[in-house]
């Protein structure tokens, strides 16, 4: 399984005249479950093209710096050796569809086809992720013909059904009902056990907190922070970065409830529970300080 | 005030498939959500309100007037439809005329069509973008665009489908103001949404969609306090809703500020 590497990654945009990504530095091991948050327009997507070659081998510009997945150099490879180890979600799922294909069943074989994995390894796959992401009752419909929530399960469930050693999520769960975005979460939080590095954005920050390991702060094009989410999420300047903490963080600041442990704010529901009750008395607020 | 009425409504796009099975409602001038699982039928209910779709049975009033005389372009008069994909909607090269269009085609003058589209892209926070190309913008700006292209029609009616996909917070404040300012204008709004967040914000009735029929309707503080009926419609409610639920209070909290005035003013301690 392989470690992810960034040294000083740069990048701009062909016609562009700012840097969408800053002097980005990092490493994520193997097995991470890695969220990224940050405002739109915060270069979130263009990292996580630029993880798989799509920046800047497809849209050019000037790069600088390198990624390293394993010692595969990203810039440097071409796109189908990098996509036998890392698998993408794009933000819009539309784009995820090859156009080519008759049926939701042939769009998720489609990537497993080239593998040359035996046929009956590639059935299994195919029936487990779409059970998975339950849309195996569309199997035979037309991709087009789904629903905006079911396309974007279809492909996850593409990506899922590779099995590749890294996979990049960019903000998987926008049109998933609450249900299925909480199911989408624990079953990549799955794959994270079993060794999958997880990259995911997201901007459902109560998701975020619960799920990763590390959460990565990006704001015009730097790389803010790179810490545990109860660290991230207990900044006291995260609006100026455009995002926001997690209901559950944000009622435990207004109230000064910290995890004495820890010493930062509960970020998940259960961490407050946990911490918050009422005294046996009416009396005042717990002091702040 | 506007009035929609739907009775008795049935839809399928294929005929091994129901997709919508006997819809009644009336939709007035309450801002309204309308959630519910991935394939409930949501995007299909409001084509059919556009007239996109025609029903298989029942009919859909307008003001009192059966939409199935109506024609997709009268009905755009009065009806404007955000979709849930904005590439299903944003066509032209440059975002100033991609916002007239919409104006322009229901019978706005060129002089109107430019202040509403304007005042639009004000509205969305796009006004130093008017001459750029939407195809080079991300989604989250396509679907602000998509947005302001509606809202620059000016219609009776307006329809979001999805407006927070991609947002992050900032817009999704946007969307809310942008909500309350329609409102307030005395339109009808209505909004499909996963967000419940946004939801228990934003507006005061909420209609729960479930396997092509209407599972819940009402305020929306009482449709959050069924925890069942939500969860079989793989629904959750509001993450404060859910702490409260879980502290087991009986009083019940949809917002965060709301929450934490109750709790200031019971006392609390940090365990
Ligand atoms: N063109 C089509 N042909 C056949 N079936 C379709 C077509 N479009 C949608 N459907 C099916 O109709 C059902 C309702 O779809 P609809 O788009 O209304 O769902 P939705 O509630 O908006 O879901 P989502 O939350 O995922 O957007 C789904 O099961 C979908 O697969
Ligand atoms: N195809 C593109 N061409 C030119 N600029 C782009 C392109 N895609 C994104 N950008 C710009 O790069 C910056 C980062 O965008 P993006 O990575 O999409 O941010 P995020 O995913 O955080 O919203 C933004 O300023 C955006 O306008
Ligand atoms: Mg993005
Ligand atoms: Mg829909």
């Amino acid at each position: 399984m392989a470690k992810i590497v960034a040294e000083h990654l740069k990048y701009k945009y062909p016609l562009s005249e700012k840097l969408a990504l800053y002097d980005i530095s990092f490493t994520i091991e193997p097995g991470e479950f890695i969220g990224i948050i940050g405002e739109n327009n915060a270069g979130k997507s263009t990292l996580c093209q630029a993880m798989v070659g799509i920046v800047p081998n497809f849209y050019k510009g000037a790069y600088g710096g390198k990624v390293l997945i394993g010692d595969m150099e990203i810039a440097k490879s071409n796109i189908s050796d990098i996509c036998k180890k890392v698998g993408i979600v794009f933000q819009n799922p539309f784009n995820q569809v090859t156009g080519c294909k008759l049926t939701v069943y042939e769009e998720v074989a489609f990537g497993l086809e080239n593998m040359g994995l035996p046929r009956s390894e590639m059935i299994d796959r195919i029936d487990y992720s779409l059970k998975l992401l339950d849309i195996y009752k569309y199997k035979d419909r037309n991709p087009f013909d789904l629903s905006g929530g079911q396309m974007q399960r279809m492909a996850i469930a593409s990506i899922i059904a590779m099995r590749p050693e890294v996979i990049i999520l960019d903000e998987p769960t926008s049109q998933l009902d609450p249900q299925g975005s909480e199911e989408v979460f624990r079953a990549v939080q799955n794959l994270s056990r079993e060794g999958i590095t997880i990259i995911m954005v997201e901007h459902k920050m109560e998701k975020i907190a619960e799920y990763s390991d590390r959460v990565m702060l990006l704001h015009e094009g730097k790389l803010i922070a790179f810490e545990t989410p109860e660290k991230i999420f207990s900044r006291d300047d995260l609006d100026c970065y455009g995002v926001t903490a997690p209901a559950y963080t944000r009622i435990c600041k207004s109230l000064g409830i910290k995890n004495k442990k820890t010493g930062f704010y509960p970020v998940t529901l259960e961490e407050t529970k946990s911490l918050i009750g009422f005294s046996e008395k009416e009396r005042c607020p717990y002091d702040q300080n | 005030m506007t009035r929609i009425e739907v009775q008795e409504m049935h839809f399928s796009y294929t005929e091994q498939e129901p997709i919508l099975k006997g819809i009644n409602i009336t939709l007035d001038e309450r801002s309204t959500a309308i959630i519910g699982q991935n394939g409930a039928g949501k995007t299909t209910f409001v084509k059919l309100l556009k007239g996109l779709l025609r029903p298989m049975q029942g009919k859909i009033l307008f003001d009192g007037k059966d939409i199935a005389c109506m024609t997709v372009a009268q009905i755009a008069k009065h009806i404007g439809l955000v979709f849930q994909n904005p590439n299903d909607q944003i066509f032209k090269n440059n975002i100033l005329d991609e916002v007239m269009f919409g104006p322009i085609n229901i019978g706005m003058d060129e002089q109107e069509a430019k202040r509403h589209s304007q005042n639009a892209l004000a509205m969305v926070g796009l006004s130093d973008c008017e001459d750029k190309n939407p195809y080079d913008m991300g989604l989250s700006e396509r679907k602000l665009i998509a947005i302001a292209s509606v809202l620059a029609m000016d219609t009776d009616v307006v329809i979001f489908d999805e407006p927070t996909i991609a947002q992050d917070y900032r817009g999704i404040e946007k969307i809310k103001k942008i909500i309350r300012t329609l409102k307030a204008e005395g339109k009808m709004v209505l909004t499909i949404t996963h967000d419940m967040d946004f939801v228990a914000d934003c507006f005061e009735r909420t209609i729960v969609f479930a396997k092509g029929k209407i599972l819940l309707d009402g305020q929306t503080d009482k449709v959050f306090s069924k925890k069942e009926e939500l969860s079989q419609a793989y629904l959750e409610p509001p993450h404060v809703t859910q702490l409260c639920n879980s502290l087991g209070y009986d009083k019940v909290f949809l917002r965060v500020e709301d929450f934490v005035s109750y709790v200031k003013s019971k006392g609390i301690e940090n365990k």
